[in-house]
């Protein structure tokens, strides 16, 4: 069983999980959207007192936060117990794409030209984090939810404004890949 | 998250490169299934488990809103190659760098609070 746990899992298995924590969030009275986490928490450091915008009651908010103490938890037992050094298995193609940008081919998930603490402590390597984290989570407070709340929730409720921000997600997405990333890598 | 690798910026890379059906699986299995079970809660107008009806509330309609701030959003996504709930699976996996990210995302959130007045939404 701990041998099958190890492999890398279909992508069905994730998107039965994801619909799964929706429905589960929804029957407790919530909704499914991890950005707002980040609005909690700014707020949780005293933001409210300077910005209306997070002058809230981030406490009722906890369930979200333990939220994110579920992921990072998640992510630590994915890789101290369920991890079998796995090579992420992207296609040949995109090896290649990425390889004419400088990028090496995958030695586990993600590339060390980025990933790695050398790496980040370049100011290249620094910035990148830095800045693409910044666009995340001014993007998606600005659009009022990120890929849980808009392209799961949302969508799943069929709302207009959710395919206007998926599709934003998207514009965006392909500038960076497309026509920026060759000159930032 | 982790074990399908939708943590991983590869996995994004080829999405936006549109290589694989690996994410597009992963995304639209969530929404089919999301859309059939957000469907059946409204047809039986099923309650939570303290007994409330169960309320979906419309977002606010508007264009520039969700298209600007989505741009700036997936910019960001296809850089680093997470989006803000893996950042956070990434920071258990061990990838400390995700950690100057997740510090980005909350200045972000932080300047988005601040300019909130001044942006068209």
């Amino acid at each position: 069983m701990l041998e099958l746990l190890s492999q890398p899992w279909p992508w069905y298995t994730s998107g039965i999980l994801i619909a799964f924590v929706m429905v589960i969030l929804l029957f407790f009275g919530k909704s499914f959207g991890f950005s707002s986490n980040l609005r909690v928490i700014c707020a949780a450091c005293g933001a409210g007192k300077t910005t209306k915008f997070f002058d809230f009651d981030w406490r009722s908010q906890t369930w979200n936060l333990l939220f994110v103490v579920g992921a990072v938890l998640g992510g630590w037992i994915s890789s101290e117990f369920l991890s079998n050094g796995d090579v992420v298995q992207i296609s040949q193609e995109t090896i290649q794409d990425l390889k004419a940008l400088g990028m090496s081919a995958p030695d586990d998930l993600q590339p060390n030209e980025l990933f790695s603490l050398e790496a980040l402590f370049t100011v290249k390597g620094f910035l990148i984090m830095l800045i693409g984290g910044f666009m995340i989570g001014f993007g998606s407070r600005y659009a009022g939810g990120c890929t849980s709340g808009h392209a799961i929730s949302g969508l799943s409720n069929l709302q207009l404004p959710s395919l206007i921000a998926v599709i934003g997600f998207f514009i965006g997405g392909l500038i960076m890949t497309h026509l920026l990333l060759p000159f930032i890598l | 998250m982790s074990k399908s690798e939708a943590i991983s910026w590869y996995r994004i890379q080829e999405m936006f490169r549109f290589q694989a059906f690996h994410m597009y699986g992963i995304i639209g299995t969530a929404v089919v299934l999301g859309a059939i079970a957000t469907y059946l809660i409204k047809k039986f107008n099923m309650k939570d488990y303290q007994g409330n009806p169960i309320i979906f509330t419309p977002k606010e309609k508007s264009v520039p809103r969700y298209l600007i701030g989505g741009t700036i959003f997936g910019l960001g996504w296809a850089l680093t190659g997470a989006c803000p709930g893996p950042m956070f699976v990434n920071l258990g996996y061990g990838y400390w760098a995700i950690l100057v990210a997740i510090v980005g995302a909350l200045i972000g959130t932080y300047l988005y609070g601040v300019l909130r007045d001044k942006l068209p939404h």
